[in-house]
């Protein structure tokens, strides 16, 4: 009887593990590629602005970086207020997050979701919902860089 | 060709957050961290210039490259002030970054309203 029990899960398990590695992975790849394809595009955008920087304006590449991100920071802002950079994360995934676009999407939307609460408890500080941590451990780190700069690297 | 290597490095990027989202419970949010911190820790180890050179925006638009513009800015400062550059560096590099975030993203938050779910 035990041992019958224990066949039936393994062939259960198998089952499930031949099932999983169906049908998730083919979302996944297809995730991916969407996140590949939106990610690649507005770092392409990205790269225009920076070249226009450079040969019009003839910026370095620290001024042009610069500009790439408040340029980018800007046109996220306003498509998520529009209600259309929501549209383009339903389908992109990371492709929407990880860009300095998502950044700022992650600034508007839950300001912009909590201002009955108030100017300064709902929109002031739900801007720094998700943004607040990304400061807090990027800065940090970059000062204890720094720090490890400064003692160890001379 | 830099709109291409920016494509590919870009796309790349996103697509190590897309695997991070459906392979482990990591939230949008821990990811920016996870990415922000990790940028800056690959620049001190001098991993993430390469990429920026091959890149280019494609490197420095994806989050790891605010974490790389933070590093750059402390190493730099410890360069110019010594210790307080440790403090003043990462923040002055990123200050246009930073200071537009806000910005754009409070008059974002004031002029429009949420859209409703459907």
């Amino acid at each position: 009887m035990d041992s019958l029990d224990v066949k039936q899960k393994k062939i259960n398990k198998e089952y499930q593990d031949y099932a999983n590695s169906l049908s998730p992975k083919s979302k996944v790849f297809k995730n991916c590629m969407m996140a590949f394809i939106v990610g690649g595009l507005i770092c392409t955008i990205g790269q225009l602005i920076n070249n226009l920087a450079k040969i019009y304006y003839g910026m370095n590449k620290e001024e042009a970086s610069t500009i790439t991100s408040i340029t980018l920071i800007f046109i996220a802002a306003l498509l998520t207020g529009l209600g259309l950079y929501e549209k383009i994360g339903k389908r992109a995934g990371a492709g929407s997050i990880v860009p300095i676009t998502g950044f700022s999407n992650s600034i508007v939307a839950p300001a912009m979701e909590h201002k009955r609460e108030g100017y300064v408890l709902g929109v002031g500080a739900k801007l720094f919902s998700i943004a607040g941590p990304v400061l807090v451990y990027g800065i940090s780190t970059s000062v204890i860089v720094g720090l490890i700069n400064y003692f160890f690297v001379k | 060709m830099d709109y291409i290597k920016a494509f590919i490095t870009g796309g790349v990027i996103c697509i190590i957050g897309q695997i991070l989202i459906d392979k482990t419970n990591l939230t949008p949010a821990r990811i920016l961290v996870c990415f922000v911190t990790a940028g800056a820790i690959l620049t001190a180890l001098g991993i993430y210039d390469p990429i920026v050179e091959f890149g280019g925006a494609g490197a420095t638009v994806p989050l790891p490259g605010f974490g790389y513009a933070l590093a750059k800015g402390a190493i730099k400062g410890v360069k110019e002030l010594g210790v307080l550059g440790a403090f003043t560096g990462g923040v002055t590099a990123t200050a246009g970054g930073i200071t537009a975030a806000i910005v754009f993203g409070y008059l974002a938050a004031v002029l429009f309203d949420p859209k409703e779910k459907s």
